[in-house]
């Protein structure tokens, strides 16, 4: 079981990150939103994705084909194995205007020009008749959001958009992701094991550990007040531009689990400092801490304080 | 850490180093039309015991000098000295004394381990390959011992690279390198690939064996914070040049080059929540086959100004921290 039992939610305008490491569940989930998991072998056993009042579950194959690149849009990693290498850029970035809104191929190359510009690609007009490998890491990755943008999504998904690009063009490419959701009024699903990036660009955030949330809330509460030992681990074990020089980092101890071989318990207790036995019976639950912050753990909040986290 | 048994010698100096690779052009009788000058006189000591943090952006030279240093990159031009010894020129029996005293450590260690070898015999190779220990035995029994160094239990030593994590992956690449018993190790990315609960365990590992076999360590990374946090010493590059170097904690809290600052702005880090406005440089790293004229910075930069499109800077002294820019050097107009 790849993910168990997630749900969140998102609004118009709101940037939600999902944060966790490999293996967490993370883009498995956003997969499962758009319904682009391979059936066989995956298979989306429950749940019900509620978008614009409708549930994407239950939609025929036509009907999400529909769905897809027009009312909700997906930013993948790695631009350039997205991209089709043997098309212009303009082509591929007008081709959800042709096959969402009938235009004609003349209008959908004009329409590409323009938001290639809007996404600030010096002398869009010209470029747009270039190729994929004839464009940097960072260019593609803002073409691939010019198609994404192509149709005023109200739901954009974006999957380590910036995990292969340097940090000057990352920190660049999410401004202006940030930016154009916020002009646009469109919801933005940002996945992550950067919990830099969070910080700086999201609203809310679900921390996620072998296929479930395990604490959630708004950024700040999350980063200022941090519930779950396994948040809190995280963000001890990260290199801070501004720490001690001299000091050692606090990792956390042990492996991430197979997900074919979850423990009957908690996914985390094997690595977490404050397993009790129960910890080890019981899967926790989220629960309400105050203000929409819950967290999956039955260790009191005051216990896992404990737990060295910068201030 | 000085080490009293050794000389007190620099363990290697690296001067005006270049590696430029041609770019041919025609479909038979190819000839050289430009060049990437991927490295370009790029200079730096390092003393025992110590670590050299080499920072920057895809395509600014880190990787390459890191295997120029190894000599397994043909030198364009410059020096590489070696623990008082001259090897620029050396050819390969020249060179195969000295390597095993000079060890690398690779990004994917998945990529860089042979998947049909067991872990003991991907650790006892390159003791075959040197001639370092006669018997079978031995070197399987030293492999044992090194597992057990970099925190690996001797008993996984019979099974396959595809049977460990990214993590355990990563500390069998640096027992591989270290059965060699290296002074010098050059890390390329060596924790960029696994995940960050990991990379902390990863980052302990080099420092505890620092600690206690006094090894030197050239660190490549992108990752500002991990250099920061594993360096003494910092050289940030940008297109094959050295922009600004010096002490870890200087340099980061007060970055004189406008690149370096632009470098620290661009980190989101996860402390300081909320904080989006920080000014970011806009365009991305030029060409190294058609670097910009004077500074190669210049069209990126804030501060540029007319005398930067003509004069490359040179390194000089600021309050301790080497920075090549004309800001400090009589002004960029």
């Amino acid at each position: 079981m790849a993910v168990d039992d997630v749900s969140f939610d998102v609004d118009a305008g709101e940037t939600l990150a999902i944060v966790g490491e490999s293996g967490s569940g993370k883009s498995v989930t956003a997969l499962s939103l758009m319904r682009l998991i391979p059936n066989p072998p995956g298979e989306i056993a429950a749940g019900s994705v509620m978008f614009e009042g409708r549930d994407l579950l239950k939609l025929s194959d036509a009907e999400m084909q529909a769905v897809r690149g027009d009312r909700i849009a997906m930013i993948f990693q790695e631009p350039m194995t997205s991209l089709n290498p043997s098309l212009t850029v303009g082509l591929q970035v007008g081709e959800p205007m042709r096959l969402h809104r009938g235009a004609t191929w003349k209008a959908a190359l004009e329409k590409a020009g323009e938001m290639l510009a809007r996404v600030r690609i010096p002398d869009a007009k010209a470029r747009a008749e270039a190729y994929p490998h004839q464009f940097s890491g960072g260019m593609r990755q803002r073409a691939m959001i010019a198609m994404a943008l192509a149709c005023q999504p109200k739901l954009i998904i974006a999957d380590e958009p910036t995990t292969a690009l340097d940090v000057t063009v990352q920190s660049q490419i999410l401004s202006l992701l940030k930016e154009l959701t916020r002009e646009t009024g469109a919801a933005l699903i940002l996945i992550t094991h950067d919990l830099g990036v969070v910080a700086r660009y999201a609203d809310r955030v679900s921390v996620m550990y072998a296929g479930r949330v395990v604490e959630t809330g708004t950024a700040r509460e999350i980063y200022k007040n941090p519930q779950h030992p396994y948040t809190r681990g995280l963000m001890a074990c990260v290199p801070r531009l501004d720490g001690v020089l001299g000091s050692r980092l606090v990792p956390i101890e042990g492996q991430p689990p197979d997900l074919t071989r979850l423990p009957p318990g908690c996914a985390y207790a094997p690595r977490c400092a404050y397993v009790t036995a129960r910890c080890l019976d019981a899967r926790p639950v989220l629960e309400d801490v105050g203000g929409g912050h819950r967290k999956a753990c039955f260790v009191a909040a005051d216990a896992a304080a404990g737990v060295p986290v910068h201030a | 850490m000085p080490d009293a048994t050794k000389p007190d010698r620099p363990l290697l100096i690296v001067e005006d180093l270049k590696v430029h690779f041609p770019v041919m052009s025609g479909a038979v009788l190819q000839r050289q039309v430009a060049s990437v000058k991927a490295v370009d006189g790029v200079s730096f000591t390092l003393n025992r015991g110590e670590t050299l943090g080499l920072v920057g952006e895809s395509g600014c030279g880190k990787s390459t000098t890191g295997l120029a240093i190894l000599r397994m990159l043909d030198i364009t031009g410059g020096r590489i000295v070696f623990d008082g010894e001259d090897i620029t020129g050396h050819g390969r029996a020249a060179m195969q004394p000295i390597r095993k005293r000079m060890q690398m450590v690779y990004q994917d260690p998945f990529g860089s381990l042979n998947p049909r070898m067991k872990v003991v015999d991907l650790i006892a190779e390159p003791m075959i390959v040197h001639n370092l220990l006669p018997s079978a035995k031995a070197r399987a029994d030293r492999a044992r011992e090194l597992l057990a160094l970099v925190g690996l239990r001797p008993d996984m030593a019979d099974r396959y690279i595809h049977e460990f994590s990214g993590g355990q992956r990563q500390r069998i690449g640096v027992a591989r390198a270290l059965s060699m018993e290296p002074e010098l190790l050059i890390c390329d990315e060596p924790v960029s690939a696994l995940d960050v609960s990991i990379q902390a365990q990863i980052v302990n590992l080099f420092q505890d064996l620092q600690q206690s076999l006094g090894l030197t360590y050239v660190f490549i990374a992108h990752d500002l914070a991990v250099v920061r946090h594993i360096s003494d010493r910092i050289a940030v590059m940008y297109l094959g040049r050295i922009v600004e170097v010096g002490p870890a904690a200087a340099l980061w809290s007060a970055p004189r080059h406008p690149y370096t600052r632009a470098l620290l702005a661009a980190v989101a880090d996860a402390r300081r929540a909320g904080d989006g406005s920080r000014e970011l440089i806009g365009g991305e790293m030029p060409s190294p086959i058609h670097p910009p004229s004077g500074c190669a910075f210049h069209p990126r930069c804030p501060a540029a100004g007319p005398r930067c499109r003509r004069d490359q800077p040179e390194l000089r002294d600021i309050g301790g921290v080497m920075a090549a820019c004309h800001l400090y050097d009589g002004g960029v107009a």
